[in-house]
């Protein structure tokens, strides 16, 4: 399978290169010294509910380590391979967008997984001293998951615009902080506009998860947010072929 | 013109690429057919690259048919890039990828069934010279080497056509002899469009040439058959003591006489039809009472013709 195939290649790139473990490396301390605070403070202030006194605060840490992550991995999908000019020769294959587009997707969300797998150590950890319940750690994980592919998706479109990874990151970093702030303050925008609002907005959709429910509109938004990008990043590649075409 | 013709396997049918405003390519045709090699000869800029990348199904032609293997470009793409392999200008490489590593990737994409793609590797590892650094990060290799990884990526599973963009450019002269030996070697049996701007290197190599100069067509066929279609061109470099502007006024009178340029204080006459344009210019010189410091003929060889062709005269 060529989506295979891609994936395999970037997942190499990613093993071969320093900054991928540098991210890992960040990623981990952070997380760790986080759940170290939270579970502190839990312990100090928690009370009996591990799912609304530990994990709601450690998901929403760590969802915001996952924003700042992701944009790092995603900015070099396609702005790498378009500045060393491989981009073309990939598309000299007989291979579609669509599959070059899935193999980096899969290739990056694999990656994330990885890394959210080695924070599970955590609960493991806890569960050695006091029972820990399973259920709102999934939703929460699930959460997390989700959210990570949407930033990678929107990540992934705004690399394949553009050769330059700089460019390609602080783009990410601003539309996904857009769609975290858009009802920041409530206060700013009118009662309507904020019925408008509020079903787009990232943070608000993390909520339940972090609580450890399952609403399906999350899920559906999330899975929206994603699809939507990575349909964007296929008409972005596929421009070439219109572009400056007479019909 | 061989007795049977052989099937077309490159068509590009009045070709135009636009880029915003700029014309890369305009209307160019042109077909190559089964087995043959092919010069792709042209300035810097000229449109070369762009018409390779055509015919690579990286971006269509603004308007004009590209048919390689008798796949449309654009219709067809999938089935076109199945028939070629591709080797861009520059060599573009995944630098922490081993060369192995690289090359059974390629494989994967070009859709090699499970079963051939240890063999093609092996081959392509074979064909370009590439055993000693197969377990290498491509990155590490020395230019030379990574020019080789880029054709055998072009070559892994033996695609019938081969477009090559510039393939011994910055080679040291050893290792152009090898690449040239190697595109030799598939003489016959691949059908290959190579570009050069090395005219020696074109001569060496192919039977046709095809010069593209601003986007258009300004020359094709053998360089033998190019070079009589010019060879009534005769050129002469003269030196005298005289007022530039009259030798060159006398010089332009001259009948036949098409070009008259300085050049380093000498005279540059370009004529058509005349068989001893040196004895001419003479006899003009001596007419208006000029002493000759040097006078000599050329005759244009592939350089000239190349030059000529791109500055704007048609074989």
């Amino acid at each position: 399978m060529t989506v295979l195939a891609i994936v395999r290649k970037e997942l190499s790139l990613y093993f071969s290169s320093f900054l991928f473990y540098a991210l890992t490396a960040v990623f981990l301390v952070l997380s760790g010294y986080l759940f170290y605070t939270n579970l502190d403070f839990y312990v100090r202030f928690g009370g009996m509910n591990l799912a609304r006194g530990l994990w709601q605060y450690q998901l929403f840490d760590m969802r915001e380590r996952l924003l700042v992550l992701v944009p790092l991995l995603t900015m070099r999908l396609f702005a790498e391979e378009r500045r060393l000019g491989t981009l073309e020769l990939l598309w000299t294959y007989p291979l579609r967008d669509g599959e070059i587009i899935a193999g980096k997707f899969l290739a990056c969300l694999a990656i994330v997984t990885l890394m959210l797998a080695c924070t599970v150590t955590y609960p493991l950890w806890l569960s050695r001293l006091q029972p820990v319940d399973v259920g709102p750690l999934v939703a929460g994980y699930l959460g997390l998951w989700l959210l990570a592919a949407a930033f990678i998706a929107c990540g992934l479109f705004l690399s394949a615009l553009t050769d330059s990874q700089l460019i390609a990151g602080a783009s990410t970093y601003g539309v996904l902080l857009f769609f975290w702030m858009i009802t920041w303050n409530e206060a700013a925008v009118s009662e309507g506009s904020l019925q408008i609002l509020r079903p787009f907005s990232l943070f608000d959709r993390f909520a339940v998860f972090a609580q450890g429910g399952i609403d399906t509109r999350d899920v559906s938004y999330l899975v929206f947010f994603t699809t939507t990008f990575l349909c964007a990043t296929f008409f972005a590649l596929d421009s070439r072929r219109w572009r400056g075409v007479r019909s | 013109m061989p007795a049977v013709p052989a099937r077309p396997m490159i068509e590009v049918e009045d070709v135009t690429k636009r880029f915003g405003a700029i014309d890369a390519v305009r209307g160019i045709s042109f077909r190559v057919a089964e087995g043959e090699i092919v010069g792709f000869l042209g300035p810097n800029g000229a449109g070369k690259t762009t018409t390779m990348r055509m015919l690579a199904g990286i971006f269509p032609p603004t308007s004009g048919r590209v048919r390689v293997a008798g796949h449309d470009v654009l219709s067809a793409s999938l089935l076109s890039r199945k028939a070629i392999g591709y080797f861009p200008e520059n060599a573009p490489y995944y630098s922490e990828l081993l060369v192995t590593e690289y090359l059974r990737f390629v494989a994967r994409l070009k859709r090699l069934p499970r079963g051939r793609r240890a063999a093609a590797v092996e081959h392509a590892l074979h064909a370009c010279a590439l055993e000693s650094v197969a377990g290498r990060r491509v990155g590490t290799l020395s230019k030379g080497y990574r020019q080789r990884v880029g054709l055998a990526q072009a070559l892994l599973g033996e695609p019938p056509i081969l477009i090559l963009d510039e393939p011994t450019i910055g080679l040291d002269p050893g290792q152009v002899v090898e690449i040239r030996d190697l595109i030799r070697g598939l003489r016959g049996t691949r059908t290959v469009l190579f570009s050069s701007h090395i005219l020696s290197e074109v001569e060496a190599l192919c039977e046709r040439v095809i010069v593209i100069a601003r986007g258009s067509l300004v020359g094709e066929g053998t360089p033998a058959e190019l070079a009589k279609r010019l060879g009534k061109r005769q050129r002469a470099i003269v030196r005298t003591d005289g007022a530039a502007d009259a030798v060159r006024a006398a010089l332009r009178a001259m009948p036949g006489v098409d070009r008259v340029e300085e050049q380093d204080g000498a005279i540059v006459v370009e004529s058509t039809g005349e068989d001893d344009l040196a004895g001419s210019v003479g006899r003009a010189m001596q007419q208006g009472g000029w002493a000759v410091r040097e006078l000599r003929q050329e005759t244009l060889d592939l350089e000239d013709i190349f030059l000529e062709l791109v500055r704007g005269g048609r074989a």
